[in-house]
């Protein structure tokens, strides 16, 4: 017997189940088309203006930094002031988003690089997929509109988030995935980053920047334009 | 064939511990944990519902394990991926090395994984002439010294910063001698940017999965550094190794299990990195694996299911008994012998190596409940740590003269009227030669307890005579 013909015959022999049993199977079919809720936490919900409190609020607990530009078209500005101000090299690489492509950068001094990152970038730029006001998390997916390389070799990373996409919880980001990839289909990958790369390895001491980036810029945009 | 187990000399093993005076100087930070969950839990009104709703999920999906893993292989399989099957640790070996030749790959890059170090895959890899490198901070660190983890989630903790700083001087040669690595930021720094060429050099990058979805095939990690992610996106393989019941029917069922994972473990609301990984890369991704692998341990577990510790199978590793646990607080992690410590690794030890060589551990506990109460996944750990003392017991595995008290102790325990003879007239004996100090320093057949503390004089009465006077008193 093969091992996983051996292993499914011994998780069976346990539970005391043979292989065919309607009802048992129908529990699980339902579950996984279902996708039921469980307890979802109030403090994500509220309205737009209450999500977005809770998002920065959240997210700032956890070392990022969150700013609010109006539109789209503030955000190259927003960015090269943080780049300014923080003393750090103006240069900044993204993937081929049109949200990012679109923007001004023209109208600021940013050297910019486009696609994937080779491990020499010190700061780069995606785009979210969603927030979560919850806890402020940042969901963001892999594929050439933002490379997932972008989101963990650079230093710094910045991440627009559209206002429109940010939700109240968890829950409501895998409704979303699950809308635009089709049922039980995903990206490859679905980063969910919550504040910079950090450390307690060394005596409990917290170190940002362990692995991946030193800091987490967030920019929310209230307007697409 | 996995790590050898030093359990069957426990004793020693934390009479060694009590006395390493730089483990002892390390232990403290171990507590520091209890504050921080503490107030993630307080911060969280739902968390209690939380622990129920989880506690529920991996029941059911525990009852339907062959019919969910049957949906997760399947979906994994339509995504692109390769779903391996080993029934122990040498199959689960033989499946990873079979991958690493196929690639004929020289460096394997590795995110934190429990399972990794329960099948003895380093040691297997470097049989093999593979470089296994693993970038977990702290995983990096005792890799560097030949140690195993001490700790599920922390598995440095049991070194000192000034130990690490030596580690590095000795193993980092290359690098300028006099070098300041007075600050824990220059440490991090350091290990930062050798494992940055490391994990762009890597043929396969190895990961543990928290969870595996059975909804959509994916794997999931928890991670804070981001290692996880370097060592799954950059080389060309990535590989998973994961045991049975990391299966969750649903990413809805993920997120209420997400909810009182990191909260429990290190008290964040959120772990940093919480990756999802599905398949290999698609046509037009710019990055990402080529190649998906997916290794499913059984290792005994699913000959667990439906019995007395099936229950354990719930666990999360999240460490919360163990930073609760008064016994790994004083000994740590080492001194319990094999992969898993605290009291998860007490419970789940016997199940994996045997009671004969796991026996020890489910008698190293005061049974003081503390790992029980903050278990998210309400585990009775205590109760299952009771389960294996009886069948030590029955097995007859247990010492002649322990044996012998306890059934004179039950000789006298199920014969009240007995009991009470025997003992009320010695407890008054004791109080009254006990009556100036208020203790003794030295008892009869007591001088295990007595050679590290006094034992307090009774008070005179006994519990079962002040009952009988109490419940008299109000009848």
């Amino acid at each position: 017997m093969s091992a996983r013909d051996e292993i499914f015959a011994s998780i069976r022999r346990s539970l005391n189940v043979g292989p065919v049993d309607a009802p048992r199977r129908d529990a699980v079919v339902a579950r996984l088309a279902q996708a039921p809720v469980g307890i979802i936490p109030r403090r994500g919900h509220g309205d737009a203006a209450e999500r977005l409190a809770t998002f920065k609020a959240e997210a700032e607990r956890v070392q990022a930094t969150v700013a609010e530009v109006a539109t789209a078209a503030d955000v190259p500005a927003e960015i090269a002031r943080y780049l300014r101000e923080n003393n750090l090299p103006a240069t900044i690489r993204f993937g081929d988003d049109p949200r990012l492509a679109d923007m001004p950068w023209a109208e600021t001094a940013l050297e910019v690089a486009r696609g994937p990152s080779e491990g020499d970038d010190l700061n780069a730029v995606a785009a979210a997929f969603a927030g979560v006001a919850e806890t402020g998390t940042l969901a963001l997916v892999s594929g050439a509109d933002n490379p997932t390389t972008l989101n963990f070799l650079p230093d710094n990373h910045f991440v627009v988030l559209f206002a429109d996409d940010l939700v109240a919880d968890l829950e409501s980001v895998f409704a979303r995935l699950r809308e635009k990839y089709g049922p039980g289909a995903l990206p490859r990958t679905v980063n969910f980053i919550t504040g910079p790369s950090r450390s307690a390895d060394i005596e409990q001491t917290l170190l940002l920047g362990a692995h991946g980036p030193r800091r987490l810029h967030v920019v929310v945009a209230r307007g697409l334009s | 064939m996995s790590v050898a187990a030093t359990t069957p000399r426990f004793k020693a093993n934390v009479h060694e511990a009590l006395h390493d005076l730089r483990l002892q100087g390390a232990l403290p930070h171990a507590r520091n944990f209890i504050g921080r969950r503490a107030d993630a839990a307080a911060r969280l009104p739902e968390f209690d519902a939380l622990r129920d709703s989880a506690r529920a999920i991996k029941d059911h999906t525990l009852a339907h394990l062959d019919l969910y893993l049957e949906a997760y292989e399947k979906k994994v399989v339509e995504a692109g991926g390769h779903v391996h099957y080993a029934r122990d640790s040498d199959e689960a070996v033989a499946v990873i090395l079979g991958i690493c030749k196929a690639r004929d790959a020289k460096v394997v890059t590795k995110g934190k994984s429990m399972i990794s170090e329960e099948i003895g895959l380093n040691a297997a890899l470097e049989r093999e002439g593979i470089n296994a490198v693993e970038t977990d901070l702290g995983e990096y660190v005792i890799q560097l010294r030949g140690e195993a983890p001490s700790h599920i989630i922390a598995p440095a903790i049991h070194v000192s910063r000034d130990d690490i700083e030596a580690d590095f001087r000795r193993a980092h040669r290359d690098l300028a001698p006099d070098r300041d690595l007075s600050q824990p930021e220059q440490l991090l720094g350091e290990a930062r940017a050798i494992l940055r060429d490391r994990f762009l050099s890597a043929d396969i990058g190895l990961t543990g999965a928290n969870f595996l979805v059975a909804e959509t095939g994916t794997s999931i990690i928890v991670t804070n550094e981001g290692n996880g992610d370097l060592t799954q996106i950059l080389p060309k393989v990535h590989v998973v190794l994961a045991s049975l019941e990391k299966i969750t029917p649903t990413l809805n069922d993920v997120a209420q299990i997400l909810r009182v994972l990191a909260r429990s473990a290190t008290g964040q609301d959120m772990s940093v990195y919480t990756t999802l990984s599905t398949g290999p890369r698609r046509p037009g991704d710019p990055d990402g694996p080529e190649e998906y692998h997916v290794v499913l341990l059984d290792n005994g577990r699913s000959a667990t299911l439906g019995g007395p510790f099936a229950e354990m199978l719930r666990c999360i590793r999240c460490g919360a008994c163990m930073n609760h646990c008064p016994v790994y607080h004083a000994v740590g992690g080492h001194a319990y012998g094999w992969v898993y410590p605290g009291p998860m690794g007490a419970v789940l030890t016997p199940l994996l190596i045997g009671v004969a060589e796991g026996g020890n551990l489910p008698n190293a506990s005061t049974f003081c409940g503390r790992c029980e109460a903050v278990c998210p996944m309400r585990i009775p750990l205590p109760k299952l740590m009771r389960i294996w003392r009886e069948r030590e017991f029955a097995r007859g595995l247990t010492s002649p003269f322990a044996r012998a008290a306890i059934r004179l102790w039950a000789f006298f325990a199920s014969r009240p009227t007995l009991y009470g003879l025997a003992v009320e007239p010695a407890m008054r004996l004791l109080a009254r030669i006990g009556r100036r100090r208020g203790r003794f320093a030295w008892l009869p057949f007591a001088g295990g307890w007595t050679r590290g503390r006094d034992f307090p004089a009774p008070q005179g009465a006994t519990f079962q005579s002040r009952w009988r006077a109490k419940s008299g008193a109000t009848r």
